[in-house]
């Protein structure tokens, strides 16, 4: 230490810490059980056990007849992790917001359903899919999916995971939880399985609401493909599974990109715009045909991709590059954020 | 000089001194992006079990200090440690409130501790619930556990962040203008808060911008000026340097002074009623007895201990910027 030269006087204290200030009779000498009067501190009993070595002449009042703090089951890493999931998921699963988009997203095939019992019964002119679903229940779930998996669904995601660096930093809480410390790998992956959880949170609630619609508007049995192959109930349920499962990690592949847009910066609704504008200048990116070189490797390419599983056999490629784009843009996504996140200087 | 930069938060020295210094930097130094060079080789010693109070006007650079140590913000240059540990293994045992209170504003008070809680891994999940009613009755803020942060005035707002900062068994609280906003009672009541704390033997690092806060409640200061160190030290001795003086109010300045000045005291300035003088190493009632034996009409006099202010106008050349 060089506390002495340039410009700091001679000054530095020599006085041991628990020395009372010289000449101060009045200030308060820093140790010693001493209490203000009125104020019983109500922590005191973790406090002076966690302080022992404290130094002589600090005996607490109660000595050791105070019990010793039961240690719970020591907090393991895991434990901890677990712990800040459950609190980010009661946040986000908590909060009237959220709870509205999901809402939203399960009356959305509820409508569906019911214009296609009102209307679609009629002539065939809306096409196959209509027929489809008209003739049985489990195909609403699909032509739901193709219905919110572009834009409303992408919306849903992106608020949630678009706000959960940057909305925690624009209010000023990211810096209270990384003093606390939540450190910032561990809060990052917190937040990106949160938003995950989210993103199949939307899918599931989608198909839950698409498949009781369906089953009470339209006849339950066995489900013609679109290649006019017929299977049996059970195995078109499994399919449905199939297609949440692939749809899920395909909203999670974009709530990867919204968390790392968030981490970028302290106004959340820059994050969420940022990435709805990067899903809907993708769509644009698909309707040009001189770009058919670039489209596979759009994330939104790959949404509609849950068709697969409308095919006679699983058409399993599709589903299969589907997810390893949709694993290219969670690690890539991932990294970026973990890279600037974790050497990010938190001024908010 | 040499500037030893470390990855943010790893202690210095093969085996930190383990128990002398609750918070040490070296040549700590932040230059934001822009240039803008908020702290400047900055060393600081802060003593185990010291009331510090961080004193600077505003825009000196105590609040990037501040981050720097609870690593928010990375050091361009210099090194710190906080309790001798690395920051992962000390900041569970520090609390802090940086910059103000942030909180979430659709939860309740207790449910916002809850949150913070759950970020420490070290916290216990077991006992959070008691720890959480332990610190907002610690406040006073019990009666307001269950109403939201929202509604919540801006004394219960700055109580709640000292109470998310004493969730656990804290060895270093470190507050950042804790005060700031409060009205003369709330200000009052954490004052009182931080003596009870320091008793209990926890190092309480306080930054202000108010002098006279600082003198009122620390064992120990350091002053800073544009980013940089200008003293620190006990409060008796920042103020040591500088001589007490003797103030003589008197009809008789004129005589007065001349006495002041035989008796051998340095810098007597006369003034239309009252006369000041350097007391050296004289005693106030030597003087008083001269000034009487010498027919001066003595109507008042009084020894002026120098303030924090003196000091920085001492050191600085200019006055302590005292805007809000
Ligand atoms: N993120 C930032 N970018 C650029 N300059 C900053 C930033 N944060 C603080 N500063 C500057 O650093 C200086 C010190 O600020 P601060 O540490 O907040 O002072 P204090 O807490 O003593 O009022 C100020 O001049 C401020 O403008
Ligand atoms: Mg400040």
């Amino acid at each position: 230490m060089s506390t002495g030269d340039g410009t700091t006087p001679a000054r530095t204290s020599g006085a041991p810490a628990s020395g009372p200030a010289q000449g101060e009779g009045a200030r308060t000498a820093t140790l010693g059980p001493r209490r203000t009067p009125g104020l019983v501190p109500v922590t005191e009993t973790m406090r002076t056990a966690e302080r022992r070595p404290a130094g002589p002449g600090n005996e607490p009042a109660n000595g050791p007849a105070e019990r010793a703090v039961p240690e719970p089951a020591r907090t393991t890493a895991v434990g901890a992790f677990l712990r800040l999931l459950g609190s980010e998921l009661g946040l986000t699963f908590r909060r009237p917001r959220n709870l509205v988009m999901l809402a939203v997203l399960a009356v959305v095939p509820v409508i569906v359903g019911v214009a296609l019992r009102l209307f679609g019964s009629g002539d065939g002119e809306m096409g196959g899919i209509v027929q489809n679903v008209v003739g049985n229940s489990l195909m609403l779930t699909f032509v739901s999916f193709s219905f919110l998996v572009l834009l409303l669904m992408p919306v849903a995601v992106s608020v949630v995971a678009g706000d959960s660096i940057a909305g925690e930093a624009g209010s000023g809480t990211l810096r209270y939880l990384l003093a606390a410390p939540a450190g910032r790998t561990r809060l990052l992956a917190v937040k990106y399985l949160n938003a995950a959880l989210y993103s199949y949170a939307v899918t599931a609630v989608v198909a839950l609401s698409a498949l009781a619609t369906g089953l009470i508007l339209f006849p339950a049995g066995d489900v013609t493909l679109l290649s006019g192959t017929t299977i049996s109930l059970g195995e078109g349920l499994l399919r449905i599974a199939v297609a949440v499962g692939y749809v899920g990690a395909a909203m999670a592949a974009l709530a990867a990109v919204a968390l790392t847009l968030s981490v970028f910066t302290e106004v959340a609704i820059g994050a969420i715009a940022g990435t709805m504008v990067l899903v809907i200048v993708c769509q644009v990116l698909r309707a040009i045909p001189e770009l058919s070189a670039i489209t596979p490797y759009l994330l939104p390419t790959r949404f509609m991709d849950f068709d697969a599983v409308l095919r006679s056999p699983i058409d399993t490629a599709a589903l299969r590059d589907g997810l390893l784009t949709f694993g290219a843009y969670i690690v890539l996504s991932g990294s970026i954020a973990w890279a600037r996140f974790s050497g990010k200087d938190i001024t908010s | 000089m040499t500037v030893v930069t470390q990855e943010a938060g790893a202690p210095f020295g093969a085996a930190p001194p383990s128990g002398d210094a609750a918070i040490r930097t070296r040549g700590l130094t932040k230059r934001f992006r822009g240039g803008q060079v908020a702290v400047d080789t900055l060393d600081l010693s802060v003593p185990r079990g010291s009331v510090f109070g961080f004193l600077g006007p505003n825009g000196s650079g105590k609040t990037t200090t501040i981050r720097m140590l609870l690593g928010l913000v990375t050091p361009t240059a210099g090194d710190y440690s906080v309790l001798g540990l690395p920051q992962a293994r000390a900041l569970p045992k520090v609390g802090a409130v940086v910059e103000g209170p942030a909180f979430y504003p659709y939860l309740s008070g207790s449910a916002n501790l809850a949150r913070f809680d759950a970020a420490d891994p070290t916290a216990p999940r077991g006992t959070a619930a008691r720890r959480v009613a332990d610190a907002l009755d610690r406040v006073g803020l019990s009666a307001a556990a269950g109403k939201r942060y929202r509604n919540y005035s801006l004394g219960m707002r700055q109580r709640l962040a000292i109470a998310a900062a004493l969730l656990g068994p804290r060895e270093l609280l470190v507050l950042d203008e804790p005060t700031n906003g409060l009205d003369p009672q709330g200000t009052r009541e954490v004052r009182a808060l931080v003596k009870e704390i320091a008793a209990e033997g926890t190092t309480v690092f306080v930054s202000s911008h108010l002098l006279a806060e600082v003198e009122q409640m620390c064992t120990h200061a350091a002053i800073m000026r544009t980013g940089r160190l200008v003293a620190q030290g006990t409060i008796a001795s920042l103020s040591a340097g500088l001589a007490a003086r003797i103030r003589v109010e008197t009809p008789d300045a004129a005589g007065a002074a001349r006495v002041l000045a035989g008796l051998g005291l340095p810098d007597v300035r006369a003034g239309e009623r009252e006369v000041t003088a350097e007391l050296g190493g004289h005693a106030p009632e030597e003087v008083n007895a001269a000034l009487v034996g010498e027919g001066v009409a003595v109507r008042g006099l009084a020894v002026v201990r120098p303030s924090l202010e003196d000091v920085f106008v001492g050191l600085t050349g200019e006055g302590f910027d005292v805007d809000g």
